[in-house]
């Protein structure tokens, strides 16, 4: 197998693990300094999660190297482990499972190998036309009309958020864009690195300035100070990566900023889901994470806009 | 033998996402009896592929022989992989006394994972049980019982289903029982229902 990566792509990968490194150090110093006895719990789970990010970033960068199939290898397993936690949340009845079954075995692997034949016409439709409607025929012919509207509106949503959507990840190295071959994963790392760094911003912004809650019933942490401080960074660091990517400085920086704004409305639809369901977490997985899900669910909602921004904008 | 038990008892706990039980849950001595609520076929083979790996070798699952002798794979699993128990239902007689059967796998040392509910629940309720265990809890009153509760396997593979749809599993243990000096049958059954009752958080 050729491990190949572009040159501007090592840069991305070196920045990478380089921020990892130095955020490691500073964990390391933090917990020296501030809890030498270990007991301090955001310190506790900051090293958790320092620990589960790299594991991520090598899995990640591993798959990327490997090429096309690598990429969307790791991604079919992530849709299946994040499909999985979802469905497990679920109320489901038995009329469900020729459904749920078809949906692990048939409806998650032929997206992603629609999207490796780059079928962009099929692949774009197949999951909210045919799978639904299909999926929808089958459970009624079951005959178990108990929470019928609910039970396949579950399951749609299911698939919607943790196939269909996380899909136009990989789907991002289908796109021809002149002047740009055999550079596209660079996209996924603009993608995947705005996203979770606005993540971590808007933690660290609304930790320091965060007062006004954006949503009161659902998320205490996710506050307007967060969001702004958040997204204006995550639009920076769009723009300061402009030079990895077919975008000019500007175009780099409204993207980042409107998959910062979608990634952070995706993770309070996911709150509300989880709200709902009386859980905190969609699994435990990732030590310090979560689930994967919980992980994921900002890249879900930015990734589909992402793709039809660039699709639009910058492909003849 | 012993390296594929293991094998499979990764993959179990591998697709159905359930860990080791910790060791916790052992009670000190060996041999023990695992109860637990019964939903699925694949109810034993979670419980047997969850056990610390030297309980493992040495728990036999008490099945219906009916069910496990009727096809060649079905065989081959309750006989190579899991060495269960296979116990008659239907036509009981002196010589196939189920009670008998496993109080000698008992005697010899090995411990055993029963599901007193008799048969699969139908809708993944826990049924009333039937009196085996308390038959087997009066022969070998030293035995502890410790119960576990499963849970999703009802949906991971429904009664009258072929076909597994990947639910993350839970199993959950509780500290292990016996039976009470002078306690009648119908208050242990209840208790011991209980035991489970009592691991169920939704």
């Amino acid at each position: 197998m050729k491990l190949s990566l572009a040159r501007d792509t090592l840069g991305l990968v070196g920045g990478t693990y380089g921020l990892l490194l130095v955020a490691s150090l500073i964990t390391a110093l933090l917990r020296r300094w501030k809890d030498p006895e270990r007991r301090n719990p955001v310190l506790l789970n900051l090293a958790a999660r320092m620990k589960a990010w790299w594991v991520m970033v090598a899995i990640f960068t591993v798959a990327l190297a490997v090429g096309t199939i690598g990429t969307l290898v790791l991604f079919t397993a992530v849709s299946f482990l994040a499909l999985r936690e979802f469905i497990t949340l679920t109320p489901t009845r038995h009329g469900d499972h020729h459904a749920l079954f078809l949906s692990f075995t048939l409806a998650l692997p032929l997206q992603y190998f629609l999207i490796g034949i780059e079928w962009y016409g099929l692949f774009s439709i197949f999951i909210p036309v045919y799978v639904f409607a299909l999926f929808s025929i089958r459970t009624a012919a079951a005959g178990d009309t108990t929470d019928f509207l609910a039970r396949i509106g579950e399951l749609q949503w299911g698939l919607m958020v943790c196939v269909y959507f996380i899909s136009y990840v990989p789907a991002l190295l289908t796109l021809d864009i002149p002047g740009f071959r055999g550079r596209n994963a660079n996209l996924l790392f603009f993608l995947v690195a705005v996203v979770q760094l606005s993540d971590v911003l808007q933690y660290v912004w609304g930790k320091l300035l965060g007062r006004h809650p954006i949503v009161h019933t659902l998320s205490p942490n996710k506050t307007i100070e967060g969001f702004i401080g958040g997204t204006a960074s995550a639009a920076a660091i769009g723009a300061a990566l402009w030079w990895a990517t077919p975008f000019l400085p500007w175009q780099a920086a409204l993207l980042a900023a409107g998959i910062t704004l979608f990634g952070f409305f995706g993770g309070l639809v996911m709150s509300a889901i989880k709200r709902d369901r009386g859980v905190k977490d969609f699994g435990d997985m990732i030590a310090g994470h979560g689930g994967i899900l919980d992980r994921i669910d900002s890249l879900c909602f930015a990734a589909p806009l992402f793709f039809h921004l660039v699709r639009q904008f910058f492909t003849p | 033998m012993s390296r594929w038990q293991n094998t499979w008892a990764a993959a179990i706990r591998l697709a159905t996402g359930v860990g080791h039980l910790p060791d916790v849950a052992m009670p000190p001595q060996r041999p023990a009896v695992f109860f637990a609520n019964h939903s699925s076929h694949l109810d034993f083979a979670v419980i047997w592929a969850a056990l610390p790996a030297s309980w493992r070798l040495r728990t036999r699952p008490v099945a219906g022989r009916d069910y496990w002798l009727r096809t060649p794979w079905r065989r081959w699993a309750a006989d190579r992989v899991f060495h269960a128990v296979l116990i008659e239902r239907m036509h009981v007689t002196v010589a196939t006394n189920p009670l008998a059967l496993m109080v000698a796998a008992l005697d010899a040392g090995d411990s055993l994972i029963v599901f007193p509910e008799g048969t699969r629940s139908p809708d993944g309720r826990l049924q009333d049980f039937k009196p085996g265990i308390y038959h087997l809890a009066r022969a070998r009153p030293a035995v502890p019982l410790v119960p576990l509760h499963l849970d999703n396997l009802n949906r991971i593979l429904p009664k009258g289903e072929l076909l597994p749809v990947p639910f993350i599993a839970r199993l959950a243990f509780g500290p292990a029982l016996h039976l009470a000096p002078e306690e009648d049958k119908v208050a242990f059954l209840v208790r011991a229902r209980e035991a489970i009752l009592s691991l169920h958080h939704p």
